[in-house]
């Protein structure tokens, strides 16, 4: 794992998408602060994170669209398969320079509000608490963003489709509120769910029958609710989106709760992710 | 020193490797031989763990590559057919990640590294960058890489492919000298190339092993009746009088093209063909017409080649016309 982590992290510094990241998120959390900090004169630094977290919808995608898929373009993937590391390792030690890359950025964030704290009165608990949630939720994103690109060989289409995800997840709180609260459009935005879940487990495993098998139980899962309790149903779709949403998650920190709920979640996040990205390696060899 | 059993990989309805079994002893070169796409590559994938079977075992050494992966890959070292080079880094850092993966470090590491840069003959190049290498010095940085952790086993697919002719020479040199000290296999779909570098040939055919020898039997056992063309001063009808006075003459004929000496094309059995053209140079001899040329067919390894594949189609198609027959 050690030695994918070095070689990882000494050529992100060879590259320029890393400074872009870092200057990036810099600069958008600097105008932040500039707005609200200085110009508006509140001392809560946790609202600055919370209008920076939308600049994650490009840093993320442009950190990690070739992590994965530029290994399968260059065809170096062949020399991980035949060395002697395990799948696990490659992903840990990619994860890990990552994390390392993102830390660089934070840990000059991390200075802010002490420098505030020189001129106000700043509340560091709140604001600390929030920023460990910042680079836990980045962190996430991170690891859904490494899973996309593995996904594919086409660096480009990695970071369009890590670009829509994010920012579907950021908006899915605005979103949730015109989506359908009645049972009936609730069951057909779930049908679309299990067919792309379907697409996405025939995809990884090249196992039609373990496809067919998971969506026909969620499938009958949901039958079986709409048929004996649909009041159930009402209102779910908007609550799984708020629910599923990193961001919305957040603003709990913003507000100055410190949710440990919200950073297991997150955890589990990197956890699923970090598993399908190994799966999706593992595919090549097993197609 | 490699075990492979019964190996099978399908895709989908493909069969690219199809119930392949062979034992590799250690210290030789071993070519790998067989038309585009007979399943040469995906073996190899296979035997370094790069792919997984659809059934069959491999063992390196006794280690397993599907339960004991990590056990059996140090034991081998793999160049694929594309060199998995990462662009942007000169060999000494690409070098140094392949070795720290391999587990090697610090004084090991950098003695490692120096030798295989000095065995491959780029030491010169190790600061620059990768992409601005040529394909020849790229294919040597590839087997640098397959060579780091001394690996018993090295394994190269088509590792002259795409080079001109005097690193195509290089190259060769380089693994005859892997031979001496590392077991060697490489695949090709070139015979001259299997038939100078290796001591034992695989041939596959359609994901089947078809032969399996040195390059000398393999000439020995399967090219006995050879053929002899010769061009005499005579007419065609005289020179198939004479001929039919010769012995151990299997099968014969004669043309002639107006304005032309007649040529006959002469097939038989006897395992030593100069037995034959010197009755044939007496018989004409006897008969007081010159013997203006003769020329000795002499088996080589792409007859057996073609004949082998071709035989093999043969038999695949009427097996398959059997079977929608019955």
């Amino acid at each position: 794992m050690s030695a994918v982590f070095k070689h990882e992290l000494r050529s992100y510094f060879h590259s320029l998408t890393t400074y872009v990241f870092g200057a990036f998120l810099l600069a958008f959390v600097g105008l932040g602060a500039m707005l609200y900090n200085i110009q508006a004169a509140v001392s809560n630094f946790e609202y600055v994170l919370s209008f920076g977290s939308l600049i994650f919808v490009v840093i993320v995608p442009i950190l990690t669209m070739r992590v994965i898929a530029e290994e399968k373009k260059q065809k170096t993937d062949q020399l991980l398969y035949s060395l002697p590391i395990s799948t696990w390792q490659v992903i840990l030690g990619k994860y890990c320079a990552l994390l390392i890359v993102y830390l660089i950025p934070m840990a000059i964030i991390s200075i802010y509000p002490l420098i505030f704290a020189q001129f106000g009165d700043v509340y560091l608990l709140t604001a600390y608490g929030s920023i460990l949630a910042f680079f836990i939720m980045g962190a996430a994103l991170l690891a859904i963003g490494m899973f996309i690109s593995s996904l594919t060989d086409n660096q480009g289409l990695a970071a369009g489709i890590g670009i829509a995800v994010v920012l579907f997840n950021y908006y899915s709180i605005s979103l949730s509120e015109y989506v359908s609260t009645t049972a009936a459009g609730t069951v057909i935005a779930l049908l679309v769910l299990i067919l792309a879940l379907y697409a996405i487990i025939r995809y990884l495993t090249k196992n039609e029958n373990l496809a067919y098998g998971v969506s026909l139980v969620l499938l009958a899962g949901i039958m079986v609710l709409y048929f004996v309790d649909s009041s159930a149903l009402e209102g779910l779709l908007p609550q799984i989106m708020t629910t599923l949403s990193l961001f919305e998650r957040f603003n709990a920190f913003v507000n100055g709760v410190f949710d440990m709920t919200a950073i297991v979640y997150y955890l589990t996040v990197i956890a699923f992710f970090l598993f399908l990205s190994v799966q999706s390696l593992e595919k090549r060899r097993y197609n | 020193m490699i075990t492979v059993e019964h190996l099978t990989k399908r895709y989908g309805e493909v069969t690219a490797v199809d119930n392949l079994s062979f034992q590799i002893d250690e210290g030789h070169v071993y070519g790998f031989l067989g038309p585009n796409g007979a399943g040469k590559s995906t073996t190899m994938n296979i035997m370094t763990g790069c792919l997984s079977a659809t059934s069959g075992h491999v063992r390196i050494d006794g280690h397993d590559i599907f339960e004991e992966p990590n056990e059996a890959k140090r034991l081998i070292g793999y160049l694929p057919e594309q060199p998995p080079l990462y662009m942007n880094e000169t060999p000494e850092e690409y070098l140094r990640f392949v070795g720290e993966a391999k587990g090697l470090k610090g004084a090991e590491l950098a003695a490692q590294i120096a030798e295989v840069m000095e065995q491959t003959k780029i030491t010169d190049v190790r600061r620059r960058c990768i992409s601005a290498l040529s394909k020849g010095y790229r294919q040597r940085v590839g087997i640098a890489q397959a060579l780091l952790g001394n690996p018993k086993v090295v394994i190269l697919d088509e590792p002259t492919v795409g080079l001109d002719p005097i690193q195509i020479i290089e190259i060769r040199d380089l693994i005859r000298q892997l031979g001496q000290s590392h077991t060697v296999i490489l695949s090709s779909h070139i015979l001259s190339e299997v038939q100078t570098m290796c001591e034992k040939i695989l041939i596959i055919a359609r994901g089947k092993l078809i032969a399996f020898d040195t390059p000398e039997n393999l000439e020995r056992e399967l090219l006995s009746p050879s053929e002899i063309t010769l061009t005499a001063d005579a007419g065609a009808e005289e020179v198939r009088a004479i001929l039919s006075s010769v012995p151990h003459i299997t099968e014969l004929s004669v043309t002639q093209e107006a304005g032309a000496y007649p040529v006959a094309k002469i097939k038989t059995d006897l395992g030593d063909i100069y037995q034959l053209s010197r009755s044939l140079f007496f018989a004409f001899a006897h008969a007081d017409k010159a013997l203006l040329e003769m020329t000795l067919k002499k088996a080589n390894l792409e007859d057996i080649f073609l004949e082998l594949t071709e035989e093999k189609a043969v038999e695949d198609s009427t097996a398959e016309s059997e079977v929608t027959g019955a």
